[in-house]
């Protein structure tokens, strides 16, 4: 790899963690609404 | 084992795409869909949600066990074409980074595979990703020719956690359908390593085209195929399955019998001469798909 000069770099590492985090921020919503639908699965295979 | 070493300056935050790379995105397609197979296989009804939850979990087992694989095969993608691309030995990521997200990913889908399916299932998929990344990464790839022959036990858990996900217990359905794929993954993985072996051979790996020569390695194709079509056709002949995976069975069996007396006939040593090893390789994949796929269209449409 070859590196680039600090201040572009700096601006890639800021990049790749605001996407990151953009994403984390998808998957665990996606992760509240899984677990939101398997309780309420769970309550009816148990009703 | 190879000397080369991994490049140890990865100052980046790993992106996400590449964390992605780090699942064997290609590899966890088959186990996904054997593992969806052995979830609708079952002889029960499952609820959509908590099918989907258990097949994911699947997915995100698999994941870590590859992410896993990685972070400790480093050094030997590095030394491979095939594989000297990937986030790590290219220099995109960190070890840590990826012994972070394995481990991660590793507890979680086993959790939330006991909370949406049951007991057994995230028990079984524990050991699945144990099995593949300490005896099959750990212990066996570096050390002997026998690597794929037992290792290949861990891409067979699936459908064994697809099954118990749906009903809570195993059966001898399950068994036959790990089998199968227990079988199947030496024929598979010997005919990619005979049209790759300078690849495995430069990164120090004993696949038996490396160690025994390439007459032995498509005798032992052979060999192991009889076993698994005799695998592939037990369900059909135990009466745990109807016609038409029968049918399915004995056409895709006798195509890849065919296909592997091919290989058994072919005297090239030249990667560019091995068109038959390279046909079966190709074929196997879609030959675990089909098989599958018609044990699921037997169950849903002829039952």
């Amino acid at each position: 790899m070859t590196r680039q000069d600090p201040g572009s770099e700096q601006d890639l590492v800021r990049k790749r963690q605001r996407d990151r985090a953009r994403l984390m921020a998808l998957l665990l919503g996606a992760f509240v609404v899984l677990m939101f639908a398997i309780t309420i699965a769970k309550m009816s295979i148990n009703r | 084992m190879t000397s080369i070493s991994v490049p140890d300056h990865p100052p980046l935050t790993a992106s996400s795409s590449d964390l992605f790379a780090l699942t064997k995105p290609r590899v966890m397609s088959l186990v996904v869909f054997t593992g969806l197979c052995g979830l609708l296989a079952a002889p029960v009804a499952v609820n959509p949600v908590l099918g989907f939850a258990a097949v994911l979990c699947i997915a995100l087992g698999a994941g870590a066990a590859g992410a896993l694989n990685q972070w400790y095969e480093a050094d030997l993608d590095l030394a491979m074409k095939r594989t000297a691309n990937r986030p790590l030995p290219a220099g995109r990521m960190s070890r840590q980074t990826a012994l972070h997200f394995g481990v991660g990913l590793s507890v979680f889908s086993v959790v939330l595979m006991d909370v949406a399916a049951n007991h057994l299932a995230a028990a079984i998929l524990a050991l699945s990703i144990l099995f593949y990344v300490l005896v099959y990464t750990v212990w066996l790839k570096r050390r002997t020719a026998q690597n794929i022959v037992i290792g290949g036990a861990a891409g067979a858990f699936p459908p064994v956690i697809g099954w118990a996900a749906a009903t809570g217990d195993l059966s001898t359905m399950p068994l036959l359908l790990f089998a199968i794929i227990f079988l199947w993954t030496p024929p598979h993985f010997w005919a990619l390593s005979l049209f790759v072996k300078s690849d495995y051979a430069n990164a120090g790996i004993p696949m038996l085209p490396v160690v025994a020569g390439v007459t032995t390695t498509r005798r032992h194709i052979l060999l192991y195929t009889l076993p698994m079509i005799a695998a592939a056709l037990a369900p059909w002949a135990m009466g745990l399955a109807g016609w038409l995976y029968g049918f399915a069975s004995i056409a895709l069996n006798a195509m890849f019998l065919l296909l592997a007396l091919a290989v058994l006939a072919n005297r090239a040593i030249e990667p560019a001469a091995m068109k038959p090893e390279k046909r079966l390789f190709a074929f196997s994949i879609l030959y675990l798909f089909m098989l599958f796929g018609a044990l699921v269209a037997d169950r849903w449409l002829v039952a």
